[in-house]
């Protein structure tokens, strides 16, 4: 069981972006709850693609003869595009949390509820 | 955001250029060494956050406008789709074609070894730039327009 | 207020015994069968695209088609800021 430490990470991740999403009421600690969530997403991702012994995929200045496999490259480049994807949704919703703020002058998820006059 | 000390200024002239010279370097090396576009792209980007921090949104505002930046970006992924379609043109229409990949003048050669040869990798590293470019603007605007409108309505209350 | 403690704590407790059972029952880290594309694309990948980063051919080469929409994702997010403070920029 010792060997499953990444995992054990992206379960600890989740479920603090998790208790944040759901227990906090302060907007901007949703919003990093959020992004905790999303970053173990991430590294769930990059977990998956690791063999025993693996060197980078990356052929320069290699020196023939090595005999050690490589990593898969397939999860590093599905990785590169959810990274991004990320800091579109995270740019959407602060922006939005600013609009906010300047509408209803408060922060409090549980006051932002009704259509102010 | 109201500006910084005269002593982050100073430090912030002087470390921009060292900054953009190794972001450009790891989006232009982006078929050789880990790397390409989006990282490269990320590192430029947080320079230029470096200078709305320490100069003020206000001053950067005044001297760029923001529709400027963002007509660059729509350069960036109009050159990037064009590099993609000239794949269609060719005898056999394949999308996405690597159609540089025999000549000798533009990043044409074979790789052969694995030495570090610049001059390999066809349609790669144009398009390296393309994306490139897109992401410096794109993360440029985002931050400029979020620092803004966050201190243009301390003086609306 | 306290409805809502109730059934957050309940969702969350749910949702912790699920994760902490699925990430204890996978393989172990490192051991994983048998891929055929990725094996493929390590020994193709130099004499097709002619560049020393299997990355990087992967993501501009194999697989464009997800870069096109990525470029597309992020001129969406940029429009999105711009139109949320439209007002603001122009006084």
């Amino acid at each position: 069981m010792i060997y499953n430490i990444p995992f054990i990470a992206v379960a600890a991740l989740i479920l603090i972006g998790l208790y944040a999403v759901v227990f906090k009421r302060n907007l901007i600690k949703i919003v990093i709850g959020i992004t905790l969530i999303e970053c173990g997403v991430n590294l769930f991702l990059i977990t998956l693609g690791y063999r025993e012994g693996g060197i980078a995929p990356i052929f320069t200045n290699l020196p023939s003869g090595t005999s050690a496999t490589m990593a898969l490259p397939v999860p590093q480049a599905l990785t590169l595009t959810s990274i991004v994807i990320g800091v579109a949704v995270l740019a959407l919703m602060l922006a939005l949390v600013v609009h906010i703020y300047r509408h209803y002058n408060t922060l409090d998820a549980r006051e932002v509820r009704r259509l102010k006059e | 955001m109201t500006e910084m000390s005269k002593v982050v200024r100073t430090i912030t002239s002087l470390s921009f250029p060292f900054i953009l010279i190794y972001g450009l370097y790891v989006i232009a090396h982006g078929h050789l060494t880990p790397g390409g576009g989006f990282q490269g792209g990320a590192i430029v980007a947080s320079a230029l956050a470096m200078i709305i921090v320490a100069f003020g949104s206000k001053w950067v505002l005044d001297r760029i406008k923001e529709k400027n930046i963002s007509l660059l970006e729509s350069v960036g992924a109009i050159c990037f789709i064009l590099l993609a379609f000239f794949g269609l043109t060719y005898a056999d229409p394949v999308f996405f074609k690597n159609f540089v990949v025999d000549n000798p003048y533009l990043f044409g050669q074979v790789v052969t070894d694995n030495a570090a040869n610049i001059n390999t990798a066809g349609v790669i590293p144009l398009m390296n730039f393309a994306v490139g470019l897109k992401v410096i603007a794109g993360l440029f605007v985002i931050v400029l327009v979020l620092a803004y409108a966050s201190t243009a309505m301390e003086g609306k209350k | 207020m306290d409805k809502r403690t109730i059934i957050g704590s309940i969702f969350f407790t749910i949702v912790l015994v699920f994760i902490l059972f699925a990430m204890l029952m996978t393989h172990p880290f490192g051991d994983i069968s048998e891929s055929d594309m990725d094996d493929t694309i390590i020994e193709n990948c130099q004499e097709e695209t002619g560049a020393n980063n299997a990355v990087t051919s992967v993501v501009f080469d194999y697989r464009g088609f997800d870069t096109l929409g990525e470029a597309t994702i992020l001129f969406t997010a940029v429009a999105g800021v711009i139109l949320i403070f439209r007002r603001v920029l122009h006084d």
